[in-house]
């Protein structure tokens, strides 16, 4: 039986080009196994070889992400891979950020599935855990004797089309996918036995962990308000009467950007909700009471603050996925930034 | 400016207001509407003022 077709993706630092001054290399493509390959070759053993290395500098990669993914996609296609190792990358950001985005190509593009390897908090595992299986590994290269087995292991395991267990039996990354199972006691006695080792101190696993939400040094405090210029940011989904964008009633995969320039009080017959997680009664009946313009208007008037801006964002905050909230505030916020707001009101319901 | 203050507190807000109730944070429907304005410029108000504080970590701002 012939070996199974493994193709390589590593960083120049690995590829054994050089460090931080050859980051900027192109890519390129090796027949065989290369710096760490050579280890994966002795754990894929005799039923899958490394058949070729593709190594680009990180730098190169991060700066030209596009033309990168697609060359690099491009070499590894010529080698007509069953398998595509990327890394490990342990902590190392960029590296762990290209061999997600070309797990993220080879996948949706060749249709192959992806090894990989990284630190938990390599930004390159949060986005792109979807598309590999990302074997959890150490901080720092001194973890690849770890890493290799674990990440030969798994790979050889899907080459032969065997099932993956779960995240934590096989030790990668959760892919965020959901698995149905039936479980033998009830959800009710799980809890409490859940509840009764937690008082114990004892160890338990959560069937549904929370999200990690980051935390932000607060901004410096606005020095006079009479002067500054206000944004309204809502999760609320207030969006002009007919909700124009169709903003999704739950999960939403967008926010709206709307003006209210010379609106000096949202009506029923102006504004709405476009929420599903509340009543939305009182919010179509006066929409202020969930984005306060009509007080801004006043207080601007008045002298009490600088401006209001003239644009408020809105996104429906029901069911929406952290990492889309995350998304959609980074854009809001540049915007914002970009119109020189100087500080913003965000409600949320 | 929330009414389910722990799940600002979750998500890392830094400058917290506490509001009325979650289909009208900023209002009472129950209220003539004079007064629920005024209710609404008070929480507002005290929006403000928190921006203009300075805070080393999160904070809520009770009254």
């Amino acid at each position: 039986m012939s070996k199974f077709r493994v193709v390589h993706y590593i960083n120049q630092y690995f590829g054994q080009i050089g460090g931080e001054e050859k980051a900027n290399i192109p890519p390129s493509c090796k027949e065989g196994p290369v710096g760490p390959g050579m280890a994966f070759k002795a754990v894929l053993g005799n039923e899958a070889e490394i058949v070729a290395t593709v190594i680009c500098g990180d730098s190169w990669f991060a700066e030209n992400m596009d033309v990168a993914k697609a060359k690099v996609v491009e070499m590894i296609a010529q080698h007509k891979p069953d398998l595509v190792i990327t890394g490990p990358a342990f902590n190392a950001g960029r590296y762990g950020t290209a061999c997600g985005a070309v797990a993220e190509a080879v996948s949706q593009e060749l249709n192959v599935p992806v090894i990989s390897g990284m630190y938990p908090e390599n930004p390159g595992a949060e986005m792109y855990r979807r598309f590999a299986l990302i074997v959890e590994t150490g901080d720092n290269a001194a973890a690849m004797r770890k890493a290799v087995p674990a990440m030969g292991k798994l790979a050889l395991k899907v080459l032969r089309g065997e099932e993956v267990g779960s995240p934590k039996e096989e030790g990668y990354i959760p892919r965020g996918i959901r698995q149905n199972y039936f479980a033998e006691e009830r959800g009710s006695k799980r809890a409490v036995d859940m509840l009764v080792a937690k008082l114990k101190g004892e160890e338990f696993h959560t069937e549904y962990p929370m999200p990690q939400f980051d935390r932000v040094e607060p901004n410096p405090a606005v020095a006079d308000i009479t002067k500054a210029k206000i944004g309204l940011v809502t999760s609320g989904g207030i969006v002009p009467k007919g909700n124009p964008d169709h903003i999704e009633s739950s999960s939403a995969s967008k926010f709206g950007k709307y003006d209210i320039e010379g609106v000096t009080n949202l009506t029923a017959e102006t504004h709405q909700t476009a929420h599903g997680g509340y009543d939305p009664v009182y919010a179509n009946k006066d929409a202020d009471r969930v984005l306060p313009v009509d007080v801004l208007r006043e207080m601007e008037k008045e002298g009490k603050i600088g401006s209001l801006h003239r644009y408020y964002y809105a996104t429906v905050g029901n069911g929406t996925a952290v990492a889309s909230a995350k998304r959609y505030a980074a854009e809001i916020a540049q915007e914002l930034k970009n119109d020189g707001v100087d500080a913003v009101i965000l409600t949320s319901t | 400016m929330c009414t389910i203050v722990p799940i600002s507190l979750t998500v890392g807000a830094n400058r917290i207001v506490p509001t009325v109730a979650i289909p009208h944070p900023l209002g009472n429907p129950e209220l003539p509407a004079e007064e629920e304005k005024a209710l609404r410029r008070r929480l507002v108000t005290k929006a403000l003022r928190a921006l203009t504080t300075q805070v080393d970590g999160q904070t809520v701002f009770e009254d």
